[in-house]
């Protein structure tokens, strides 16, 4: 079957698409967007959390025609997402500038060293930055909350904690720049 | 395999008619793991996502109507008020990930002994509304349960929504597991405290082939209370009383042994789950009345 749906801002189309393919399947095999990681395939692990119409969700669990007509972020949409949710104005594709750019969440995740071998951190910043956008000064509590679904096995995620801390705090600042 | 996308409930009820056969999706948190793990080919996989009545709840005079894909989160969020066992539970629910898309609806369709939902609504009271092109059914939720993984529904009947008692009283649920998020039961226990009608209510999760109610339990409780005058004078609960509730919780268990826990293990938790449950909400129903003496809030004038 075929199906379409909006991805990080643009329409994408996928033919031949099994009807018991996950969201996760297509984005990665079908419309060339790995940076959702495929695991655990049992939404266990996180590392293919997207945004489904806003909703953080596991894509694995997501079945492909589920998703049609709907709009979806990954991880590569993050800064374009980031900018324009901070009021910034779109920019053409193939930007060299834009597709350097990288969101706070993500210059924090580096700043903090919250990145080992890399593998659950798109699912993560695609968490840490929901975390952010609806609650700008997450408590510990609400961040250890926020992330529980996503499972790292390098980090011992204390790192990965501070470098939420720390983009909270730097949006903190931005605002009050503002 | 087909997908199928009924655009309304009644599309959706005749092409299950049609086929018989085919498994609704709606969260996709159960079905999805099965069919990646090719534990399941269905012929037809049938999309609920774009039915709007689904998603849907409404508070009423007693009970709180639920769409049968009214994710977890919206639960825990909107409705902790009426449904505090059922918000509590959908809390354990596996990450915040899966509680946006997980439904009560789906954990009664998969019918796990497991599901987290499942203590929380025999505790509280509910009716499962199933419907078919023949017609409307409400079951009765301890009714609904009859195997492992399998439920009351014809081959042609969809869940539409649950009807859930709103509290009357205080309600608890706790769950034993290895850690706080992404977690299967190793066993469940919810407890009810209904004061308008004298009586409590509990369901144990994941310690029998379904979930069940501990009926000599809830009525030796209810007995005791009522006897000793305890819903009026709101006293402590005496230690012997939790006790023998206790007991008879662990004894209406029949566990298996399996990768999560022993079924010894198994029965002893869900009486230490009896007995703090009946003690928290115990105290927290004397606590809501005014100088321990009244009988104000739910509790009526005997």
């Amino acid at each position: 079957m075929r199906v379409t749906f909006t991805v990080n801002g643009r329409q994408h189309e996928a033919d031949d698409v099994w009807e018991g393919e996950s969201l996760l399947y297509v984005l990665r095999e079908r419309m060339g967007l790995p940076g959702s990681k495929n695991a655990c395939e049992q939404g266990e692990c996180g590392s293919c959390t997207v945004r489904l119409d806003g909703t953080p969700v596991c894509a694995c669990l997501v079945a492909a025609g589920q998703a049609e007509g709907r709009e979806v972020t990954t991880v590569e949409g993050l800064p374009e997402f980031a900018r324009r949710r901070a009021g910034g104005a779109e920019r053409a594709a193939g930007d060299a500038e834009a597709a350097a750019e990288l969101s706070p969440v993500q210059q924090a995740f580096i700043d903090a060293g919250a990145v080992q071998c890399g593998f659950c951190t798109p699912g993560l910043l695609v968490a840490a930055d929901e975390l952010i956008e609806r609650k700008p000064q997450p408590s510990d509590a609400d961040i250890r909350e926020a992330l529980s679904g996503n499972l790292c096995r390098c980090t011992g995620y204390e790192k990965i904690l501070d470098a939420v801390r720390l983009a909270a705090a730097r949006a903190d600042e931005t605002r009050e720049v503002v | 395999m087909e997908f199928l996308r009924p655009a309304s409930w009644e599309e959706a009820l005749a092409a299950k008619a049609e086929h018989p056969s085919a498994v609704p999706i709606a969260g996709g948190t159960d079905v999805m793991v099965e069919i990646n793990f090719d534990h399941r080919r269905p012929g037809h996989l049938m999309d609920l996502n774009r039915i709007p009545e689904l998603h849907e709840w409404e508070v009423g005079d007693e009970t709180v109507r639920l769409g049968a894909s009214v994710p977890y989160s919206e639960v825990i969020d909107r409705l902790a008020t009426e449904l505090p066992g059922l918000a509590l539970a959908s809390h354990t629910v596996g990450s915040p990930q899966i509680r946006n898309r997980g439904s009560v609806g789906g954990n009664l369709g998969a019918a796990s002994p497991a599901g987290d939902s499942h203590p929380a609504l025999l505790a509280a009271g509910a009716e499962v509304e199933a419907e078919s092109v023949r017609g409307t059914r409400f079951i009765p939720v301890e009714d609904f349960y009859t195997g492992v993984k399998r439920n009351a529904l014809a081959e042609d009947e969809l869940i539409k929504n649950i009807h859930i008692k709103k509290a009357d009283g205080p309600q608890q649920f706790s769950k034993v597991g290895t850690r706080n998020a992404m977690v299967i039961a190793v066993c469940a226990f919810s407890i009810a405290l209904h004061p308008e009608s004298r009586t409590v209510r509990a369901g144990i999760g994941s310690a029998a082939p379904t979930p069940v109610r501990p009926r000599a339990a809830e009525d030796f409780l209810g007995a005791a209370l009522e006897e000793g005058g305890f819903w009026d004078s709101g006293a402590t609960l005496t230690p012997s009383l939790a006790r023998e509730f206790a007991e008879l919780c662990a004894g209406a268990c029949n566990p298996i042994d399996d990768v999560r826990g022993s079924a010894a293990y198994r029965r002893r938790a869900v009486g230490v789950m009896a007995r703090r449950t009946l003690g928290w909400t115990w105290e927290s129903y004397r606590g809501n009345r005014p100088g321990g003496t009244t009988t104000e809030g739910g509790a009526p004038c005997a």
